[in-house]
């Protein structure tokens, strides 16, 4: 015992201290906070500019007069105008785009917006709905109906949902429950991916460096492999801390560094209150949520998801030589289950209870994915339970047999070893 | 006292008996040479003996008990052939890190450390890494991390290969002292010349079996063909005789074969009658790398493949 932690010490430290780690732990939210910025500062400051549409308004939609919502354009109406004369006039006049509507109904192309070059989607879709908005006022009179009451009588519903609860009841939020689950899931899928290939390679390393050979005539192999899978553990779930603390930290720390930011979303009345329902709505989702028992299931699959796979990629890297290539076949039907079981979790996300959901989350090669995308929703007992187990018994079982591989593999040199003769030495004694 | 015994040893393989029935014992504080050519079992018994491997049957006695890898590996050193350290590790720590896998405290790990590599002479090497390191530094960095936690067993495998005279000379020095202060060295190898040297006694083994055993003296007697070499003013036209034939003759200097049932005072005898003056006469022993090749080259130089069921 006291030398596993001998070793996992030494990897945990060596890969801890190296200019690398400390780069992509602090680098990594670094960027994804001045993406994050970027996008803020783009979204806001493209509020500040009007941009002027001149409009010929041959068809009389508008009647003169445009109910316009969106700040950024500011129309203007031409009288004594033809589309062609317009033409060749409307960027001297200081107007970004010349929006026309012919008169003539079996016109195929009705509605032109010149621009002298490619004007924005969001642009273009603002004046679809401008002008869609002005079409239906418009028939809605022609037929008698007034539009202020149309749009009472048309009103859209949103639908509140309650989840009883023996303990009561509370509102349930499904984005939000929805984003914790994908955020879990992921990150136990990138935690596997991730650090069981770095277990892998180190292995590997240790077997072309011939070091291994050094190492296991003072300490059992089994010894060896745990240490190794353990620190490298260790090592991504520092990471993962820091990058959690520093996120929540940045996020916090966004309006001291950028005060003018915040100072303009909150003057554009729509966002400020498109934020401010947001924000409640992501505090009171998060509030809704069992909390502890994400918090710990999570840590349960996040540690037992990456157990049993480092210990099936420690195998694979005591049986490859220094051929990469081989690395590569031997990895693919490990890294299978790990994509399956991503791939059920985005479905279980949308439909827990599906056969393939509750397939997925007790099967225990992709459970410590999948039950992550269920893990928001209410789980039957004993599927948990027998989920919690298989995960256990696989780990067991896996570090059992990849520990024979593993002691057989890393001091054999030259040749690759076969599926057949891996599965040989897994099961015999010796 | 034996520090080691080994009784019928056997370690087979899917398709090899890399190890067949070997049996012998290792005399505490003695200088011990494992021969054998490529491929002949040498590591793989020493696997069984640093317990990394177990025999399939078989028994190793480690200071006349049987051998239990968990406790008894502290008492062994094994420098294996196939060396490996961290490569991006510095020296200092690899050492501790090493020392500290054989059961060493960290604070005796470093002053058994900082007394080698006085003794050594790498003494400002502590805060460089490993892979700064020519091939023969790191090998006398293997050799301090094989024997710093006092083992009273050493395994060396090669233990020169890739060492400068002067530093294999260092080395050889440090393994005559480590013998005198009680330490048992198994010494495996495949250049004779270096046995001769060092070792009391050799094992010689091939195709996983023992073919040889005995000290370096024993061994060449019982090799030696009764060829004798005579310096001297010898005339080659006067050298018709029964007692020996002619080996070769070379600038005065005769190589002969003696005679069955003729012994070298003879020998003496026929060349005072000739009133020769002999300048030199001595026995021509066979050296360790003739009885190797003679015993080795008799057999298949590669070992082939074999199903085992």
């Amino acid at each position: 015992m006291n030398k596993i932690g001998i070793i996992l010490s030494r990897e945990y430290f060596t890969r801890v201290k190296k200019k690398s780690f400390l780069l992509t732990t602090i680098g990594v939210p670094l960027v994804i906070m001045v993406f994050y910025a970027i996008i803020i500062y783009i979204t806001v400051s493209g509020n500040n500019e009007k941009q002027k549409i001149a409009v010929l308004d041959e068809a009389n939609i508008f009647n003169g007069k445009i109910d316009n919502k969106e700040q950024e354009l500011e129309f203007s109406f031409l009288k004594n105008e033809t589309e062609q004369s317009f033409i060749s006039k409307y960027k001297q006049e200081g107007f970004q785009s010349f929006l026309y509507i012919s008169s003539d109904s079996s016109a195929s192309k009705k509605y032109r917006l010149h621009s002298p070059s490619s004007t924005s989607l969001p642009t273009i879709a603002n004046i679809e709905s401008i002008i869609n908005d002005a079409i239906r006022v418009k028939q809605l009179r022609a037929n008698g109906i007034d539009p202020e009451a149309f749009e009472r009588l048309t009103k859209d519903v949103s639908l509140e949902n309650t989840i009883d609860t023996e303990k009561g009841s509370k509102k349930s939020f499904a984005g939000i429950a929805y984003a914790v689950s994908f955020g879990c899931g992921f990150l136990i899928y990138m935690m596997m991916v991730i650090y069981g290939t770095q277990v892998m390679r180190s292995v590997s390393e240790e077997k072309t460096n011939r070091i291994a050979e050094v190492i296991v005539s003072s300490v059992k192999p089994f010894q060896l492999m745990m240490g190794k899978i353990l620190g490298i553990g260790a090592v991504g779930l520092t990471q993962f801390i820091i990058w959690i603390i520093l996120l929540v930290v940045m996020q916090s720390a966004i309006p001291i560094f950028f005060p003018d930011l915040i100072h303009q979303i909150n003057n554009v009345p729509q966002a400020n209150a498109e934020n401010i329902s947001l924000l409640t709505n992501t505090v009171q989702g998060i509030a809704s949520l069992p909390l502890l028992k994400i918090l710990l299931s999570f840590l349960f699959y996040f540690i037992g998801g990456y157990l049993t796979y480092a210990s099936i990629f420690a195998a694979v890297g005591s049986v490859v030589s220094e051929d990469q290539q081989e690395a590569q076949q031997l990895v693919f039907p490990v890294l299978m289950p790990i994509i399956l079981g991503f791939v059920i979790m985005t479905k279980a996300v949308n439909d827990p209870n599906s056969d393939l959901a509750v397939f997925g989350s007790i099967f225990p090669l992709t459970s410590p994915i999948v039950m992550m995308g269920r893990i928001t929703y209410e789980i039957p007992l004993w599927q948990m339970a027998l989920s919690i187990l298989l995960l256990i018994g696989s780990f067991l079982f896996f570090t059992w047999i990849t520990g024979k591989i593993y002691r057989t593999g890393i001091l054999m040199y030259g040749k690759k070893a076969s599926w057949k003769e891996m599965f040989r030495w897994a099961f015999t004694k010796g | 006292m034996n520090i080691l015994e080994l009784h019928s040893l056997k370690k087979y393989f899917s398709d090899q008996k890399a190890v067949d029935d070997v049996s012998f014992n290792i005399e505490k504080g003695s200088i011990f040479g494992l021969l054998g050519p490529n491929g002949a079992g040498k590591t793989t018994l020493i696997r069984m003996i640093t317990g990394i491997f177990y025999p399939d049957s078989g028994e190793i006695l480690f200071n006349g008990k049987k051998f239990h890898p968990m406790n008894d590996i502290i008492k062994i050193g094994y420098m294996p052939e196939e060396r490996g350290l961290y490569k991006k590790m510095k020296i200092g720590e690899h050492a501790i890190y090493l020392a500290r896998l054989k059961g060493m405290s960290r604070t005796d790990a470093m002053t058994s450390i900082k007394k080698w590599f006085i003794k050594l002479e790498m003494e400002s090497w502590w805060n460089k890494k490993v892979e700064d390191l020519s091939k023969g530094m790191s090998q006398k960095l293997q050799f301090v991390t094989t024997v710093l936690h006092n083992p009273q067993l050493i395994i060396l495998d090669e233990p020169f290969s890739g060492l400068d005279p002067v530093n294999a000379n260092l080395i050889k020095e440090e393994i005559y002292t480590l013998a005198k202060n009680g330490a048992t060295i198994i010494f495996s190898t495949h250049r004779m010349e270096q046995v001769e040297e060092i070792c009391d006694q050799i094992v010689l083994i091939n195709q996983g079996q023992k073919i040889l055993d005995g000290t370096v003296r024993e061994i060449k007697q019982n090799f030696k063909e009764n060829i004798f070499s005579i310096e001297g003013n010898i005339i080659p036209e006067n050298l018709m005789t029964h007692i020996f034939e002619v080996v070769s003759f070379d600038k005065g200097k005769l190589l002969v074969k003696l005679s069955k049932d003729t012994n070298n005072n003879e020998l003496l005898n026929f060349f005072i009658n000739q009133n020769v003056s002999i300048q030199s006469f001595n026995e021509v022993l066979p050296s360790l790398n003739e009885i190797f090749i003679r015993l080795v080259g008799e057999t298949t130089p590669t070992r082939k493949f074999e199903m085992i069921n």
